[in-house]
């Protein structure tokens, strides 16, 4: 059995406690993510997810409930909450607000220097995250204020992946890029999981993206978890998500009409692809396998 | 979280003394702290301390809220308070020890100088607590308009401090942010020492001080886009009207500052 790498229980948190604006931000989310998964999580503004995110390396305390990382529960007494912070990675939406350093080399080694790592090793690991996301060599150099927007955030995320992170946490990686920054970065990300083997969760507002690397999605409704399913499964439940109000992919909004119309090419199509072998398979033998 | 700090010290109402314009409440202000400084004697401080006690009673405003504009100047009331108590040299004296002499004079006139700082901060204080930031820099830009005539830049002044005053809660929710990206970087913000403390704010002061001249520059690129030119011609969204009510508080005090000059007259 593979071991799980987050575990909550219960996870309750309200901002304002005592305040008459107190609000009840995540709700009672109880959930297991096992070790190596490619997680989405997606939900509407305010439903929770980026709050919630802020549990797993412990900058936020849960007003209730337990959270455990690699099975440690993390705010037992005997867990130095900087430790979590090393083992899980977070990278915040427009991490390229977090740049600071003259070079893009200083900047990705903060995260290594913080934990403390010889000289030798810190070199070793920015080499290593900066190849990883794409960062390349001559630019560590270089001041970071000089990169392009996309160039940016990769360094900023080569900052995170630089601690070499067991589960790695993004919050809208791609956000307010362009096409092809967006892309370049989520395909490096999801490299840099096949290559590692670590956990990853990527909140994201778009369907599409998470349906195109995640494993296992997370679907989050006012601070709830409203679904949590394997990607192949979460489109089984489209009229749901629709009716929260969030989107499906194109395609998969185009099959479900197909079904509507009596031509049956599965509740799981939510690739191009897949619906075009799908619909080649129905026209050739009348239904799909 | 740091968004929750307030800035200045406004505390919305609908009193009396909150619907005075802003710029009859500072000339008040003013009139106030001179007042303060004509009364001569203990019963001229007492007339004045009344009228502004009386002044937080119709403005609804909390009289803890005295204690907490005193706060920060309890450094100055005492400082000033033991210069004049031991400083001050006259004929009788109240208490002797070792080098230390104190005299009544010396005593009288450290409670008199505690009581009229005090007074004056609480009479201030009564301003900022009673008009917005926004109204008050409106106020300043109107009284200060006749120094435009030598060519002071009296609008720009006031559109500075407007734009710094709505940009501090938009800093303040970057800051916030900056600070948990770092810390989750394995910044540590609360470490012991002042130049350990001092580097740790690098990580959060470059990426605020990039994004705020970012901002700046945004936004005046977006004022020179609809054609910004400054105060002349411009209109207003907020205008401040003077009412009946503005000039029957003049009177008022102007009889309560007749009251403290005729005590002064007749007791010295």
């Amino acid at each position: 059995m593979t071991m799980t790498a987050v575990k909550t229980k219960g996870l309750t948190y309200r901002y304002g406690v005592g305040t008459p604006f107190e609000i009840k931000a995540v709700d009672s989310v109880s959930l297991d993510i096992k070790k190596g998964n490619f997680i989405g999580i997606i939900g509407h503004t305010g439903s929770g997810k980026s709050t919630f995110i802020q549990h797993l390396n412990g900058l936020l305390k849960p007003t209730d409930g337990e959270i455990f990382i690699n099975e440690r529960n993390i705010w037992s007494k005997e867990v130095d909450i900087r430790s979590i912070r090393f083992e899980v990675g977070l990278v915040f939406q427009y991490s390229e607000h977090q740049l600071f350093e003259e070079t893009v080399f200083k900047d990705i080694a903060f995260g290594p220097r913080n934990i403390g790592l010889s000289e030798e090793e810190v070199k070793a690991r920015v080499y290593r995250a900066a190849e990883a996301m794409g960062v390349h060599e001559n630019w560590l150099s270089r001041s970071p204020f000089d990169l392009s927007g996309g160039q940016k955030r990769r360094v900023a995320l080569a900052g995170v992946i630089a601690m070499e992170p067991k589960i790695l946490v993004l919050d809208e990686p791609a956000a307010g890029l362009d096409p092809y920054g967006r892309d370049k970065v989520l395909s490096k990300i999801k490299e840099y999981h096949e290559s590692s083997g670590i956990t990853i969760l990527l909140v994201s507002h778009s369907m599409e993206d998470i349906v195109k690397y995640a494993d296992k999605v997370i679907v989050m409704n006012k601070g709830g978890v409203f679904l949590y399913e394997e990607t192949d499964k979460v489109f089984s439940h489209a009229d749901e998500i629709v009716q929260i109000g969030l989107d499906v992919p194109q395609i998969t909004r185009f099959a479900r009409l197909l079904r509507q119309k009596g031509f049956n090419i599965g509740d799981d199509v939510y690739t191009v692809e897949r619906a075009k072998a799908r619909v080649l398979e129905v026209l050739k033998n009348g239904k799909y396998e | 979280m740091l968004k929750d700090i307030t800035i200045g010290q406004y505390f919305p109402g609908e009193s009396i003394i909150h619907r005075l314009d802003a710029r009859f409440k500072i000339i008040f202000s003013v009139l106030a702290a001179v007042m303060l400084f004509t009364a001569q004697n203990f019963m001229g401080l007492g007339i004045a301390a009344v009228f502004i006690i009386m002044c937080y009673a119709a403005s609804g405003i909390k009289f803890k809220m005295i204690l907490k504009s005193l706060k920060p100047i309890v450094p100055l009331i005492i400082f000033t308070g033991v210069l004049n108590l031991f400083f001050i040299k006259g004929e009788e004296v109240l208490f002797e020890w070792w080098f230390i002499t104190i005299y009544t004079d010396g005593a009288k006139t450290s409670a008199f100088m505690i009581v009229r700082i005090m007074t004056l901060i609480t009479g201030m204080s009564l301003l900022t607590y009673t008009s917005s930031p926004i109204m008050l820099t409106d106020a300043i830009e109107s009284l200060l308009s006749p120094l435009k005539k030598i060519r002071f830049p009296v609008h720009e002044l006031a559109m500075m401090m407007m734009i710094a005053l709505r940009f501090i809660p938009l800093l303040i929710e970057e800051t916030d942010k900056i600070m948990m990206a770092q810390k989750a970087r394995g910044a540590n913000l609360d470490a012991k020492g002042l130049i350990k403390k001092a580097k740790a704010l690098i990580p959060i002061l470059i990426p605020l001080f990039i994004s705020a001249f970012k901002r700046a520059n945004e936004l005046a690129m977006a004022m020179e886009c609809r054609c910004y030119k400054g105060g002349e011609g411009r209109t207003r969204l907020r205008k401040l009207k003077c009412s009946a009510i503005d000039f029957l508080a003049l009177g008022l005090i102007l009889c309560v500052y007749g009251m403290i000059i005729a005590n002064n007259i007749a007791f010295g």
